[in-house]
């Protein structure tokens, strides 16, 4: 295995042991999206844990805030905290709260969890980035049945209105969501030709492809004058065999039995 | 007369001049809302949102985080309402930095009709912790409280009116947070108003003295924190409280000033305000004469509160 793909199985065993000790949480889009976190950490932005509040880092901003796993398992993998830490997520006590928390987490650069808001927030500091004339990007995190919200529009029509090049929006495109499919629940699609038309660069990728998300991300930094949108093609659960692409998997912690079996096919990987 | 929104506008292109972090943002309202000064003197750190009030909200809390002061100005009705789970969950909830100015609170906002009359904007506000709220009273406290918001480390809620307000402060005056002003002593009553009932309170507050009956007045800018020690006071010296308010009875001025007394100091107290109503459509005056938030009417309760009582 490269070494994303071994961060990103890493990753995962994390997300599956701190759901399971949790008891409950959201496993599904959690695990659809650990590529893309972990090459945004490893490989992307330009941030450090010994220098967190550096003015001219890059941002990341979990809109879709109840994958909120899969930001603590990169944040701690990253050296924000301790990854012994993980374990207490959402116990009383912790700083590790059900959805990012920017006051308790290390790291964390917007409280999310209310869909939609996250990205709203990402326009704003591309927006501060850009009046104070500086050079540091902002990437977002939305999943697909989030784009069903109000704001969403709301915020894509201000960042193409001014011309906010630093932005990148990623959309997790696993094509659940609580109810059922996106298509059941509210029609989402076509989502390239709907970013288009609000003054988007789009790029379609396989989210869980490296060579596919590198190129992305350097396209994305070509292009001036209007934000990014990728459209990461995911599988729900991405990973463990029996969560991959379920609707029942989106808001359930895994028991002990299906942690063990699940943390068994993660470790052949690395094996 | 200036009203409070214009108050707002003028201190704000101060500010800015000031300090390079403020910023201002709007919902295609710059010209009501008065911020439309701002954005001509520094439009590079002015931000129309367009008519998305929670767009609105969302962007200034990002703003934020980059240690941007940012104004968001809006009418309240929509402030609150339109955008409050973003207030609450983007800007309250991490205790952001962001100054939430709302302008034509009220029912004064007149023609416009109930649609646009907030009278349930400090009910909302007041209920989500992190929250400061501010209601000045006239350009001189306006001023200030804009001043001493911009200074202050997280939300604040401003609530400023359309209508021209009479002064009430001399230049002199300081506006202190957390602070109310007992604006004329007195010992059988204390009428407790905000905003621009307050010139209204003082005119009763001389009737009531022609009559014999001695009216405190007291003007509460800041309704959270609330001047608990002031309150406190008053109801131990004058033993019965009239609350004044261009907003709802239910959550507003008058419900903060119970909250206070039913816990350290339980006397009689008697609100006017909305009475779980909303407005409609008339000249402001003509409004404030039908739902009772006059001169009059705060005179007729005071005496009949006073002599109730002794």
């Amino acid at each position: 295995m490269e070494p994303m793909e071994i961060y990103a199985n890493q990753l995962r065993i994390h997300i599956i042991n701190m759901l399971a000790a949790a008891g409950s949480g959201h496993p599904g889009g959690a695990l659809s999206a650990a590529d893309l976190l972990i090459y945004l950490y490893f490989k992307e932005m330009k941030i450090d844990s010994e220098d967190k509040d550096n003015p001219d880092r890059d941002r990341f901003i979990l809109s879709k805030g109840h994958a909120a796993p899969v930001l603590y398992g990169t944040l701690a993998m990253k050296g924000f905290f301790n990854t012994s830490e993980l374990t207490n997520l959402r116990k009383l006590g912790s700083f590790l709260q059900g959805h990012p928390d920017m006051l308790k987490v290390p790291g964390v650069e917007m409280s999310t969890g209310s869909l939609g808001q996250g990205f709203s927030a990402s326009v704003g500091v591309a927006l501060g980035g850009k009046i104070d004339e500086k050079s540091y990007r902002i990437y977002t995190l939305l999943g697909d049945g989030e784009l069903q919200e109000g704001i969403v529009w709301e915020a894509a029509m201000a960042a193409s209105h001014y011309k906010l090049d630093n932005l990148v929006a990623i959309i997790d495109n696993n094509g659940l969501q609580i109810d059922g499919t996106n298509d059941e629940v509210m029609k989402v699609n076509p989502l390239k030709e709907k970013w288009e038309s609000f003054g988007w660069n789009v790029i379609e990728i396989d989210g869980h492809c490296f060579t596919d998300i590198e190129r992305a991300f350097k396209q994305a930094k070509e292009v001036k004058g209007k934000p990014t949108a990728i459209i990461a093609k995911t599988s729900k659960g991405k990973g463990i065999s029996f969560m991959e692409n379920q609707v029942g998997w989106h808001g359930v912690a895994p028991s002990e039995a299906e942690r063990a079996k699940a943390i068994e096919e993660l470790e052949r990987n690395i094996r | 007369m200036i009203a409070t929104r214009e108050s707002y506008g003028n201190i704000l292109i101060e500010l800015g001049k000031e300090n390079k972090d403020i910023v201002v943002l709007d919902a295609d309202l710059s010209k009501s809302t008065k911020t439309a000064g701002f954005a001509k003197h520094f439009p590079k750190r002015f931000i129309n949102a367009g008519i998305a009030e929670q767009n609105l909200m969302g962007m200034a809390a990002g703003l934020a985080t980059t240690g941007k002061i940012p104004f968001a100005s809006t009418f309240a009705v929509f402030a609150t309402g339109r955008a409050f789970e973003i207030i609450r969950n983007s800007i309250c909830y991490p205790k952001l930095n962001v100054k939430i100015a709302a302008t034509h609170a009220g029912i004064t906002v007149g023609e416009d009709g109930g649609s646009h009359q907030s009278i349930e904007d400090i009910a909302i506000m007041r209920s989500l912790p992190h929250m400061k709220i501010i209601v000045p009273a006239d350009d001189v406290e306006t001023r200030q409280a804009v001043r001493a918001a911009a200074h202050i480390d997280g939300p604040v809620y401003l609530r400023l009116g359309r209508l021209g307000v009479p002064p009430i402060f001399d230049e002199n005056h300081t506006f202190t947070f957390g602070k109310g002003n007992v604006l004329k002593d007195g010992k059988d009553i204390t009428i407790i108003g905000m905003g621009l009932m307050i010139s209204k309170c003082l005119k009763a507050a001389e009737l009531l003295k022609q009559e014999g009956i001695s009216a405190r007045v007291i003007n509460i800018s800041t309704i959270k924190p609330i001047d608990e020690e002031l309150i406190i006071q008053a109801a131990k010296e004058t033993k019965r409280i009239l609350t004044v308010e261009e907003h709802s009875v239910i959550g507003g001025l008058g419900s903060a000033v119970c909250d206070v007394l039913s816990t350290h100091y339980p006397v009689p107290v008697v609100k006017i305000g909305m009475n779980d109503t909303f407005g409609e459509s008339g000249k402001p005056e003509e409004l404030l004469t039908k739902y009772g938030l006059t001169v009059e009417n705060i005179y007729d309760m005071a005496q009949k509160t006073v002599n109730n009582k002794k």
